[in-house]
């Protein structure tokens, strides 16, 4: 075998649909090959752990030229909506978990998630508006520190 | 293409050291894998995902993924890490003699 990674720091950095999965994917792909893997949830991307908000992760259709629709379409009232419900049930098809439901295997597969200090203290938000799986709000400073000796993911 | 030998017999396995054949492998070949893995004793439990493992491939020809093994195995996903801490389905797959599962999630 060739060189092998043995462990991931993945950054999820937005509060969007399409800006959470693919840093969840990534970190349940790497449990999933043995590989160590931690989550740091900064800025927006907190919402991913945010108990009252993680159930309403939307699309974003603004500034949103993957989805091939006119700019002016992606900003009509509801377009998010209905367009995060389409994809919610094309990933149901596909079996891809919800998010929350995600986040919990996630954690399950002993992955470590954490919150931003900075972002926390921005947004106002403590340990208790987190779900329980995450294990603290780290500084960037223990961020790197847990990060040592492996790769770095930024998404 | 590599091979090994398991329980007396010599099978073919990829790279990786899966299974190239499911047919070659046979029961008494899993513990000697799972030393291999890193698992020195194959519970109950463990046996439990392998066999699933082995009937999920039967029936749908792949193997199945980590989520699908925590929602339907009967062993949840906490306790598939703790199992097979290099990786559930993979190491599974390895031990049950089928190919390496290629879901991404």
């Amino acid at each position: 075998m060739t060189a092998r990674i043995e462990k991931v720091s993945i950054v999820i950095s937005k509060g969007s649909l399409d800006g959470i999965y693919p840093g969840l994917i990534m970190a349940n792909g790497a449990r999933a090959e043995g590989i160590e893997a931690n989550l740091f949830f900064t800025f927006f991307g907190l919402d991913a752990i945010h108990k009252a908000r993680h159930e309403h992760i939307k699309l974003a259709t603004v500034g949103n030229p993957g989805l091939h629709l006119a700019t002016w379409v992606g900003g009509l009232p509801g377009i998010s909506s209905v367009m995060t419900h389409y994809m919610a049930h094309k990933m149901d098809q596909l079996d891809i978990p919800s998010i929350p439901e995600f986040v919990e295997m996630i954690a399950d597969t002993g992955a470590g998630l954490y919150g931003c200090k900075a972002s926390a203290d921005l947004f106002g938000l403590t340990k208790d508006d987190l779900i329980d799986q995450v294990k603290d709000i780290i500084t960037v400073g223990e961020f790197y520190d847990l990060a040592a000796g492996g790769e770095i993911i930024f998404t | 293409m590599p091979t090994a030998t398991y329980a007396g017999k010599n099978v073919d396995v990829t790279e990786e050291g899966f299974f190239t054949d499911p047919n070659q492998w046979t029961e008494d070949m899993a513990p000697q894998i799972a030393v291999a893995e890193g698992i020195k004793e194959l519970t109950g439990r463990h046996w439990q995902v392998i066999k699933f493992m082995r009937h999920e491939y039967e029936e749908t020809g792949t193997g199945p993924t980590v989520r699908v093994l925590g929602k339907t195995s009967g062993v949840t996903i906490k306790e598939l890490y703790q199992l097979f801490p290099s990786g559930p389905a993979k190491t599974a797959a390895k031990i049950a003699g089928i190919p390496k599962p290629r879901g991404c999630i």
